[in-house]
């Protein structure tokens, strides 16, 4: 199943690249603020049951994909 | 005095820390590869040393932290043995959770690369045992990601246990944001672990040893671990 990971930084952890890309837009004349840069990781992973391949993505989280000091990441089953 | 210095693809300091130990202290220093699963017998001090592990992917440090080699530098600490962990050697540290707290970009946006003043707070560690509490000595950095952070609850918790061996401060030794060059929290330049025998920090001390090259600040830190072999 296709399951995609989204990681953000913990609200409150400085994320300066969130704080560049809004000073860009704002030198278009864009209004905007709080922008915040995190990260996709799609992928396959075997299995029918949206549940049980929740569940080893979530094991993915812990093991490797997100950094808990600084990070939070929402699952989606696709 | 055995070092071994874990090599990942992308190290770039591994050549000052062998030159550090291994030229300059006299010290038999071996690089090893981080496919090997055992450190060489005997090793007393790990220096894992900085760079750009596996080109910083996903976060700095994470892909290294898992490489073979790290299951026995995580058993080589666990049996009380010493790590050093210089720049991205701390950030790998870090991940690999042998010492708490993550290293983020620079408040700046930018690759700093500076001499900079460090504070002793801790002068009982193996690595700082030859130096006094309170003494300020100059090292280089050269770092985009140097910006210690830690969840409120557990930094009070690394403060109130003496985690804290560095501090960035002014040449005078004074404290305060404007001697912090990357933002790290309380200006925490170096962390040990609980034990007291991993040590993580930014700067680097085996940049500063050679008369030759230049200032010798980071003398300190290896007159320390030589004594803390003379009495191990």
């Amino acid at each position: 199943m296709k399951v995609r990971v989204s990681v953000q930084l913990k609200p409150g952890i400085l994320d300066p690249q969130g704080k560049a890309v809004e000073g860009g837009l704002h030198g278009f004349g864009f209004e905007v603020e709080h922008v915040r840069i995190g990260r996709l990781i799609d992928m396959d992973v075997p299995g029918t049951d949206p549940e049980e391949v929740k569940a080893k993505a979530l094991a993915m989280c812990e093991k490797l994909l997100v950094n808990p000091v600084m990070e939070k990441a929402s699952i989606e089953v696709l | 005095m055995r070092v071994a210095v874990p090599i990942f693809p992308g190290s770039n300091c591994d050549h000052d820390a062998l030159h550090a130990c291994g030229t300059v202290l006299g010290w038999d220093t071996i690089p090893v590869w981080h496919q090997e699963t055992r450190l060489p017998e005997n090793t007393e001090l790990v220096f894992v040393p900085g760079g750009f592990s596996y080109g910083d992917y996903l976060r700095c440090g994470a892909i290294a932290a898992l490489a073979p080699i790290m299951a026995d530098v995580k058993r080589h600490a666990d049996s009380g043995g010493l790590v050093l962990g210089v720049c991205n050697g701390f950030q790998i540290l870090c991940e690999a959770h042998l010492l708490p707290g993550a290293l983020l970009r620079n408040e700046s946006l930018r690759f700093i690369h500076a001499d900079v003043h460090l504070r002793v707070e801790r002068a009982d560690l193996p690595f700082t045992r030859a130096m006094k509490a309170g003494e300020v000595f100059q090292v280089p950095i050269a770092h985009a990601e140097g910006n210690f952070t830690l969840d409120p609850a557990d930094l009070v918790d690394l403060e109130a246990r003496g985690g804290v061996a560095f501090r960035y401060c002014s040449r005078a030794g004074e404290i305060g944001a404007a001697h912090v060059p990357n933002g790290a929290m309380n200006g925490i330049a170096g962390i040990v672990n609980l034990r007291g025998n991993v040590l993580g920090m930014m700067p680097h001390p085996e940049r500063a040893v050679d008369p030759k090259l230049g200032p010798t600040g980071g003398l300190g830190v290896f007159r320390s671990l030589a004594e803390a072999f003379a009495h191990a």
